[in-house]
């Protein structure tokens, strides 16, 4: 009854999240279903989330991390509104990340408010699944 | 301890974090549920369950919005599976809760079975304990919905939803007799399709054949969860039903019932896991499975021969 051992472990608990007008979802979906398959547990919320809404779930749920997927070109306006609605709620210590459509210019300016790193399109669940897994074991 | 202090007081962040440390069964979790059990019993629980896609999710947004339009509190727990092979879980109801998502008066956490078989966790009891205890008047689960593992439901909830949809007319004989049982009120959602009306009637024919042994007959509500139709009825049904619990008294008489089923069960927990791990040292016990499979000796009797040696033994 092997199916014992796994009944209560601790697990990573995930948020992708979709701020903002993106129209689509199929990238989220693909990370949603491959985090789960590396045994986390994910909180996808759908599309057009606006910033309360990411950040009640973030503290309901308190997850481990936060994955931001974007695709409108809007990060510079909702990343930051996202990173400050955190530190009031006193959310200061899971890891954001941000994907989707995101410019190389932009990136030095998000990582400054918060966000750990960014994943551009291209980029394998593998290495995202690999960077969570690595760098929550830290915070620990 | 703090965190129980901060999370009586009302804070949605310990809240979240008392919640995940008695899921993660940390260090301390029992006496924080020794902590917290004395401020519990208030919160009236509602149990919400039925095959997937019947549109749970959608109906429990709307229950609870009407609830809080009332002046209610509601705590939300909405239960998915987790992947019997990698242990993970995509926890997608909060997405159709977008009426309370950011209601002040509603708190939403998402839980996976973690394996567990019924479909409900010792975790779901707890978290919604932890709710009651934060002062919310009311907390829905909304369960797995997976045939007969929905009866587990009735091991928590006061008054237990089942939720259908047209389409199973046909199907509804095969239905798990399980399921007919632990409701206390059937709704037919996505009512505006095609057989809503078959499906509601065969419902009510099947509890017609069961013949209830008490006095309350379960209604069927017909719904459109998407639209908001069906929901005044269904929170009318629900206030009645309470309203026979307490006065009937059996409210009292089946969380006297809960609570027996509950001591039995952990008490059960905590032997199966003793016994698991002694009869692991147990020094003959590779012998005697190599006697077994050789056919010098039969498992039944080497199980009884075990079990009065660690009951003797007062290892237990």
């Amino acid at each position: 009854m092997e199916v014992e051992l796994m009944a209560e472990e601790k697990r990573i608990r995930v948020l992708v999240a979709k701020p903002g007008l993106d129209g689509h979802d199929r990238g989220a979906k693909v990370i949603v279903r491959a985090l789960r398959d590396a045994g986390m547990e994910v909180i996808y919320t759908g599309l057009r989330q606006t910033p309360e809404q990411i950040i009640n779930a973030v503290v309901q749920e308190d997850v481990n991390a936060l994955l931001l997927s974007i695709l409108s070109g809007a990060h510079n306006y909702i990343f930051p509104r996202i990173m400050e609605g955190l530190k009031e709620k006193g959310v200061t210590d899971i890891l954001v990340l941000g994907g989707g459509v995101i410019p190389n210019e932009d990136i030095p300016g998000l990582k400054a408010i918060g966000i750990a790193e960014i994943f551009g399109p291209g980029t394998t669940t593998q290495a995202i699944i690999e960077y969570i897994q690595g760098n929550l074991s830290k915070r620990v | 301890m703090e965190l129980v202090e901060q999370a009586l007081k009302g804070s949605s962040r310990a809240i979240a974090k008392l919640i995940t440390l008695v899921e993660n069964r940390g260090e301390g979790a029992d006496e924080v549920m020794g902590e917290i059990y004395p401020h519990t019993g208030r919160a009236y629980i509602i149990g919400v369950t039925g095959p997937p896609g019947s549109g749970k999710s959608t109906l429990v947004d709307k229950i609870t919005l009407k609830l809080i339009q009332q002046d209610f509190t509601a705590g939300i727990i909405a239960i998915d599976p987790s992947s019997p092979f990698t242990g993970g879980a995509v926890l997608g109801d909060r997405l159709r809760m977008k009426n309370v998502d950011t209601q002040e008066k509603v708190f939403i956490r998402s839980l996976s079975t973690r394996g567990s078989i019924g479909g409900l966790s010792r975790a779901t009891c707890n978290t919604a304990r932890i709710l009651d205890a934060c002062g919310k008047d009311f907390i829905v689960i909304e369960t797995v919905g997976v045939g007969q593992d929905e009866v587990e439901i009735v091991s928590i909830a006061d008054t237990s939803i089942v939720v259908l949809m047209p389409g199973t007319g046909d199907e509804i004989q095969t239905i798990k007799a399980g399921v007919m049982e632990i409701g206390d009120i059937f709704v037919v959602n996505k009512s505006d399709r095609e057989g809503a009306d078959r499906t509601a009637q065969m419902v009510r024919m099947m509890l017609d054949l069961k013949q209830s042994q008490n006095n309350w007959v379960p209604p069927v509500v017909k719904t459109v969860a998407t639209e908001d139709a069906g929901t005044v009825d269904l929170i009318e049904k629900l206030h009645s039903h309470r309203e026979y619990l307490s006065q009937s008294g059996k409210f009292l008489e089946r969380r006297k019932e809960r609570v027996k089923t509950e001591i039995r069960k952990m008490v059960e927990e905590k032997i199966r896991a003793q016994v698991k791990s002694l009869i692991n040292d147990y020094r003959s016990f590779n012998a005697m499975v190599e006697e077994v499979v050789s056919r010098k000796k039969d498992p039944y009797a080497c199980a009884r021969e075990l079990t009065k040696s660690l009951l003797k033994k007062q290892l237990l």
